[in-house]
């Protein structure tokens, strides 16, 4: 492999390979200083960013950061880039790129005939360049629309997940929970469910519960059970109404397989989902959840950057023509992000990478209490995201996950944001809400009070 | 009323009871009422305080007084680090090394602060003391206290003591509605390199949770069943719920499956 060097002033930064490069010029975070990979100073970092900047994007497909031999996610990677769709970037520095990602020439169209065109290393490479406004600025101008029962990701809008989690799957709670939810217009990306008991029966009775209640109220929107990837096929084969099919995925075949999951899994999975044929608007049968992390967590990043390795886990994600993605930011715990700076960065990067592949992505805002964050930072996390165009936001009531005991956003949040930025829900889900007579004059989803005959039509009519 | 705490008319009365999530929480415009927003802060400064607090270690082994206790700490110096690397909370300090002294114990008991000072204030020694009843005849090393400590620090001082059983007590991270949740790890044959596949868990010990007498009978069972088997972890199986300790790898994706 071959060895990067800049000089600056009397010192020379040399970095063995590109791995390291990449490595050093990544901001400061935890995750990559746990892994022994970060530069040891500033001035380091950005001479690891000269470096790059001067870098043929190209350089990307002849040096594999993680061995094709040895790894089928560089060779989904590789084997799958489009040539012809790469050809406009295809002369282009990794400073240059940067330049024309923010130029007026790289439109909405462009971005999106590019994208197959694109690894996930060259869009780490250009994100490591850039500012948090400049990935804002930049994703926003990507737009990757997808569609089941509702259609998500459309420009100006903003879709939610609605996460109605109990510490014990108790349905009553889950359903009090998603009802709460409701009322907020949170649940047009996904009701979706992170089961505290991953077995086949368990994950059978929440998504029959869910599925009656979609159908009592008549509601467009797709629901969830986030079991892993081999329940959900056991739920379909037991003829369970499986909208979704859900898995935590990562940037390695190693990291996979500490999943439980290969790219061979993955297929069956989507094949089994895509036989129900229960989509009405769009068949995107694929959930995913990624975060930076997971890879070094399972001593599986090969040496790579975790940002790197995150970006990589979006090819996996693309591969299998997904509804929803979404990174779990500050999930993952301060010796990856260690607080709200290091936290706020990541939720930009995966968002502004994952659009620039094409994926549809959504975010997480969230982070554990032994992390250096509170809800003031994701305030500012949410409103920099939906500002960038994110497909979709998770909310929890009253952002308190009460089975995976973190804070994510409230449902308060998302309303809010809708209102402030005038983003509303998937048009399918925004119609269902218009139709129910639950909008003011002005589009807005307006408080109701506890005796309102909104809360008490939807609350009386569960058993 | 703006919260809805009205309960008289509350039509989320029935549902508050099956679930402890925060619902009906009512809107001021699209923002929490002052009520919730503070109710929330509480919490979350409850749950900061429970990381960031020092165990008072002088104090637990006076409470398991007339228990012999040894004071180790793990390669961890201080929280910040403790935070950011967990492979220093996993191993001892050299001069913790040299205080274990090696000899032939069924059971040793380890107290680690973990993530949660407040949980293992409460709740360790009376839960020591509770299975030390229902452990007769059983050899047991003097209780170790670890300062700065993970999980997999058992393995290190298991080893060092000879013990054939490790039962590792720790602060669990804490969620807003439990900040004082205590979890043990018990492991057989401990020796650094352990995966955690290797261990039984029992989580959630806390007031409002697991009582102390419930995880007590537990932990003894499957101390009993290790015994006989001579193993822990995957193979001794009693269909305890997914785990979610604070181990130090964090929660990773997969835990949300």
């Amino acid at each position: 492999m071959a060895e990067y060097a800049h000089t600056l002033g009397r010192q020379r930064h040399v970095f063995d390979d590109l791995r390291a490069v990449m490595a050093c010029a990544s901001p400061r975070r935890s995750g990559d200083e746990l892994a022994g990979i970060a530069a040891d100073s500033d001035e380091r970092r950005v001479a690891a960013r000269m470096v790059l900047a001067d870098l043929p994007l190209r350089v990307f497909l002849n040096e594999a950061l993680v061995p094709y031999e040895a790894d089928e996610v560089t060779r989904l990677i590789l084997d799958g880039h489009d040539e012809a769709a790469f050809v406009p970037v295809a002369s282009m520095t990794v400073g240059e790129f940067r330049d024309w990602l923010l130029s007026y020439e790289a439109d909405t169209a462009t971005l999106a005939a590019l994208a197959p065109g694109l690894t996930p290393e060259m869009a780490a490479a250009v994100s490591k360049l850039m500012r948090n406004h400049d990935l804002v600025t930049v994703a926003a101008k990507c737009s990757v629309v997808t569609g089941f029962r509702t259609t998500v990701g459309l420009p100006g809008r903003l879709s939610s997940r609605l996460q109605p989690n109990h510490p014990t799957d108790d349905p009553a709670g889950i359903a009090a929970a998603t009802l709460d939810g409701l009322l907020y217009g949170i649940g047009d990306a996904v009701i979706g469910i992170n089961p505290a008991t991953d077995n086949v029966p368990a994950c059978i009775t929440l998504l029959e519960m869910l599925e009656t209640m979609r159908l009592r109220f008549d509601i467009p929107v797709q629901s969830c059970v986030l079991a892993h990837v081999t329940t959900s096929i056991q739920a379909i084969e037991r003829g369970a109404p499986v909208d979704l099919v859900f898995q935590s995925i990562a940037g390695t075949e190693k990291a996979n397989q500490g999943f439980g999951v290969s790219l061979a899994l993955l297929r069956e999975a989507r094949d089994a989902a895509l036989s129900l044929k229960r989509g009405t608007v769009g068949q995107n049968v694929m959930y995913f959840e990624t975060g930076q992390g997971s890879a070094l967590s399972a001593d599986a990043h090969h040496g790579v950057d975790q940002q790197t390795v995150e970006a990589r886990a979006y090819a996996v994600a693309r591969a299998y023509d997904p509804l929803l993605v979404n990174t779990v930011v500050g999930f993952i715990g301060p010796e990856y992000l260690f607080d709200a700076k290091q936290i706020t960065r990541a939720g930009l990067e995966d968002h502004f990478c994952a659009k620039l592949l094409g994926v549809p992505m959504g975010c997480d805002v969230c982070y554990t209490n032994h992390a250096e964050a509170d809800q003031d930072d994701m305030d500012v996390l949410m409103t920099m995201l939906a500002t960038a165009g994110v497909n979709f936001l998770i909310a929890v009531p009253g952002s308190d996950d009460v089975m995976l005991n973190y804070q994510s956003l409230s449902y308060h949040d998302v309303l809010g944001l809708r209102h402030l930025l005038k983003r509303p829900p998937a048009p399918e889900f925004a119609a269902w809400l218009e139709k129910a007579g639950w909008l003011d004059g002005q589009g807005r989803l307006p408080p109701r009070g506890p005796q309102s005959a909104v809360v008490r039509n939807l609350l009386g009519r569960i058993a | 009323m703006a919260d809805g705490s009205d309960n008289n008319s509350d039509p989320w009365l029935r549902f508050r009871k099956a679930t402890r999530a925060r619902i009906g929480l009512g809107r001021s415009g699209d923002g929490l009422p002052t009520r919730a927003l503070l109710e929330f802060q509480l919490a979350h400064a409850r749950a900061r305080d429970a990381v960031h607090g020092a165990v008072d270690f002088d104090r637990l082994a006076a409470d398991l007084a007339p228990l012999e206790t040894v004071r180790v700490h793990s390669a961890a110096p201080d929280r910040a680090t403790y935070l950011r690397r967990p492979d220093l909370g996993r191993r001892l300090n050299e001069a913790s090394r040299a205080v274990l002294a090696r000899g032939d114990w069924d059971i040793a008991f380890v107290v680690a602060d973990g993530l949660s000072a407040a949980a293992v204030q409460a709740h360790a020694a009376p839960l020591v003391r509770a299975c030390l009843e229902r452990l007769p005849g059983w050899s047991v090393a003097p209780v170790v206290l670890a300062g700065q400590a993970r999980v997999a620090l058992g393995d290190e001082v298991g080893a060092l003591l000879g013990a054939r059983l490790v039962a590792l007590l720790v602060g669990e991270r804490p969620g807003l509605s439990a900040a004082d949740s205590l979890g043990v790890y018990l492991t057989w044959a401990p020796m650094p390199g352990r995966a955690d596949s290797q261990r039984n868990c029992i989580s959630n010990i806390h007031g409002a949770g697991l009582p102390i007498g419930a995880a007590a009978d537990k932990l003894c069972w499957l101390a009993r069943e290790a015994s006989r088997l001579k193993l822990t972890g995957v193979a001794l199986k009693e269909d305890a719920p997914a785990l979610q300790g604070p181990e130090g790898s964090g929660p990773r994706p997969i835990d949300r499956i």
